[in-house]
């Protein structure tokens, strides 16, 4: 399995896509924190990127990379190698490979200009942000057979976990804003990835603005210590529930 | 010419005299294992224009009541305790110094206003130099004109508002001055009630219950200089006209309800030099007219500014808005304010004529945030995707912002306060 996953990473390396992604991303980071004179806007510009970008390029990335190595695929099945490690070496790689360009090329700079718990906080959402969308888009190109199929659900996943599920929720907020929705809010909130670590980092920056009556509530759950465990636990959740899902078609799929 | 020195010198032994007595008068001390061991003893000996000496010690003397023109004074802070029943010492003369005390354990009471020190009806009393510890009212001045309050630090340990008073209490005086202090765990921190012509300087006012300082029908003060930090709600200023605010530090103000600075029916007021850092809101207005307030810092404020559509002729210019999550709130679409000439670090705009001023004006209020107004909840969305989209689109097509809301000329640089 451990060759497996060298071969995947050294595949991807090979590409050469990861290492521009890298290197354009450092010199946004980078620019972001010295264009800005104080290190709280870059860190906000940073934040849109890391909710933005970062999803995009791991779930189109991934799904591109698995549709590629079909015939890799294939010829590994043929091998005395079980299909469970074979998908999770092809998991591995992929998110071994984009954590270590995003902490590289956003890590290193926040936290240099941002060695606080914040900017680790930080560094530690876009890590899961990308492995959770590794995870998405193996499943969504374990389903369909079909490239373009599966490249469309991917960008159309990116795009509803991205924009349209938060205008979903405002549309919810209006039509039902007679109602106490703190509560469900934050329930809500926990069946978006992204909306979550927004979230968990906006309690972090925006803190004075979060102490009105509806800010206290989510501050007592996810501002303490146990809120924050249980957001990264749901996270984490949301790394393991798709790629079981996926793993389970994959063991069963005619290739 | 012999006869004449000798008048010169009977009168001038005739002066000092008249000094002594009438003017520096006798000390008086108090002294345990003297004759005179109690306050009371020598309050009650004492003629006007006599001082006291208090030597260091507990005293426990139930209420003193100082009724004549003395001067008191403490001698490595003796201690007067009211065994948490008596309002401790009570000034109902005029010219009366009171100075270096620690008075403590006053009495709490739901009728009457039991203080550490009261004056009732008085002039010219200071009183300085005190340390107030767990009392129910600290410092009360009552119909007091020229009365100075100074240097005193006044601590209280309230955790209910409706069982503590104020630190600071004034009621229908004139000409007050509030210098120094520092007050800590009481309902309000200075509390100004009918109060005119008076100053509150340099003064700290922290980790108070309610207020840091409350400020009603107070026409024509002034407060300078002095930090309001960590107090449950602020400052409240309210029904008042000719305030002037210099100055003076608002920090820390957390919670649904609390404000840097709370403004309530202000007019003809001067806001101006103040530092507004890290409140929920930093000044919240409502009915405010012909107010100024310029060369501010707002910093790291939920909203920097929440004005009402019933304010008027508010002057908001020359200010530095850095890292608040909202520059401005609004409730209507009605803007009889000014906006121009403030730095806001949020303004994207451009400076072709290099005149510093940029050439686009600056919409200081977002549609979420007027969303957020009506729908607190949504506030889980900010900073998302979705948000900024809809910010963008709002700021190129205003549509639900009030369109008048606006600084013609944003700084292109922060102001060098």
């Amino acid at each position: 399995m451990r060759k497996v996953v060298k071969y995947v990473i050294l595949d991807i390396l090979k590409s050469k896509i990861i290492l521009s992604y890298t290197l354009v991303l450092f010199l946004i980071s980078f620019s972001v924190f010295s264009l800005e004179d104080n290190t709280a806007k870059g860190l906000l510009s940073l934040l849109n990127i890391e909710l933005f970008v970062l999803p995009l390029v791991s779930i189109i990335f991934s799904t591109i990379y698995i549709y590629n190595s079909s015939e890799f695929i294939e010829l590994l099945v043929s091998q005395p190698l079980k299909r469970k490690s074979i998908w999770l070496s092809l998991f591995y790689g992929l998110s071994v490979s984009l954590v270590v360009s995003f902490f590289i090329a956003s890590g290193l700079p926040v936290l240099y200009y941002e060695p606080t718990v914040t900017g680790l906080i930080m560094v530690l959402v876009g890590c899961l942000l990308s492995i959770i969308f590794v995870a998405i888009a193996l499943l969504a190109s374990v389903i369909t057979r079909d490239k373009a199929k599966g490249i469309g659900m991917a960008i159309f996943l990116w795009l509803y976990f991205a924009i349209i599920f938060d205008g979903l929720v405002l549309f919810l907020l209006i039509q039902y804003a007679d109602y106490p929705l703190e509560k469900p809010m934050m329930i809500i909130s926990a069946c978006n990835p992204i909306d979550l670590s927004r979230i968990v980092i906006l309690l972090r920056l925006d803190v004075s603005a979060l102490m009105g009556y509806t800010g206290a509530v989510f501050k007592d759950f996810f501002g303490t210590t146990k809120g924050l465990m249980t957001a990264v636990t749901v996270l984490l959740l949301w790394v393991f529930i798709p790629l079981g899902f996926s793993l389970r078609i994959f063991r069963k799929k005619d290739l | 010419m012999f006869i004449g020195s000798r008048v010169l010198k009977y009168f001038i032994v005739y002066i000092i005299v008249l000094n002594a007595k009438f003017l520096n008068g006798t000390t008086i001390y108090v002294i345990k294992s003297s004759k005179i061991n109690t306050i009371k003893k020598a309050v009650s000996v004492a003629a006007n224009s006599d001082t006291i000496i208090v030597s260091s010690g507990i005293y426990f003397e139930k209420n003193i009541i100082i009724s004549k023109s003395i001067t008191l004074i403490g001698e490595n802070l003796p201690i007067l305790d009211g065994e948490n029943k008596y309002e401790i010492v009570s000034i109902k003369a005029s010219n009366v110094i009171f100075n270096g005390f620690k008075i403590q354990h006053s009495g709490h009471g739901t009728l009457d206003d039991l203080a550490g020190i009261k004056i009732y009806d008085s002039k010219n009393v200071t009183i300085s130099n005190n340390v107030l510890d767990d009392t129910f009212f600290g410092i009360y001045v009552q119909f007091g004109i020229h009365c100075i309050v100074k240097n005193n630090t006044i601590t209280a340990y309230g955790i209910e508002e409706q069982q503590i008073g104020n630190g600071i209490h004034c009621w229908k005086s004139d000409s007050l001055q509030i210098i120094g202090n520092t007050i800590q765990g009481h309902r309000d921190g200075i509390y100004f009630e009918f109060v005119t012509h008076s100053i509150i300087w340099r003064n700290l006012s922290k980790k108070n219950i309610r207020y840091g300082l409350h400020f009603m029908f107070s026409h024509n003060d002034a407060y300078i200089s002095n930090v309001f930090t960590e107090n449950g709600a602020g400052v409240a200023v309210m029904f008042t006209h000719g305030v002037k605010m210099f100055n003076n530090y608002f920090s820390n103000n957390w919670g649904d309800a609390a404000f840097g600075l709370l403004l309530k029916e202000i007019s003809d007021s001067y806001i101006n030099g103040n530092y507004f850092n890290k409140n929920t809101t930093g000044i919240y207005m409502e009915g405010v007219n012909k107010t100024q307030v310029q060369k501010n810092i707002f910093s790291g404020n939920g909203w920097a500014i929440k004005i009402q559509a019933s304010c008027m002729d508010v002057k908001i210019n020359f200010n530095n808005f850095f890292g608040n999550s909202f520059d401005v709130g609004t409730n209507g679409t009605l803007v009889l304010n000014s906006f121009d000439y403030n730095y806001w670090d949020k303004y994207e705009g451009y400076d072709i004529n290099k005149d510093k001023i940029g050439d686009l004006p600056y919409r200081p209020i977002s549609m979420f945030s007027m969303i957020i107004e009506q729908n607190p909840p949504a506030m889980i969305l900010f900073r998302s995707i979705m948000v900024s989209l809809l910010d963008k689109t709002e700021k190129i097509i205003p549509s639900l912002t009030p369109e008048n809301l606006k600084d013609n000329y944003p700084l292109m640089s922060a102001i060098k306060l």
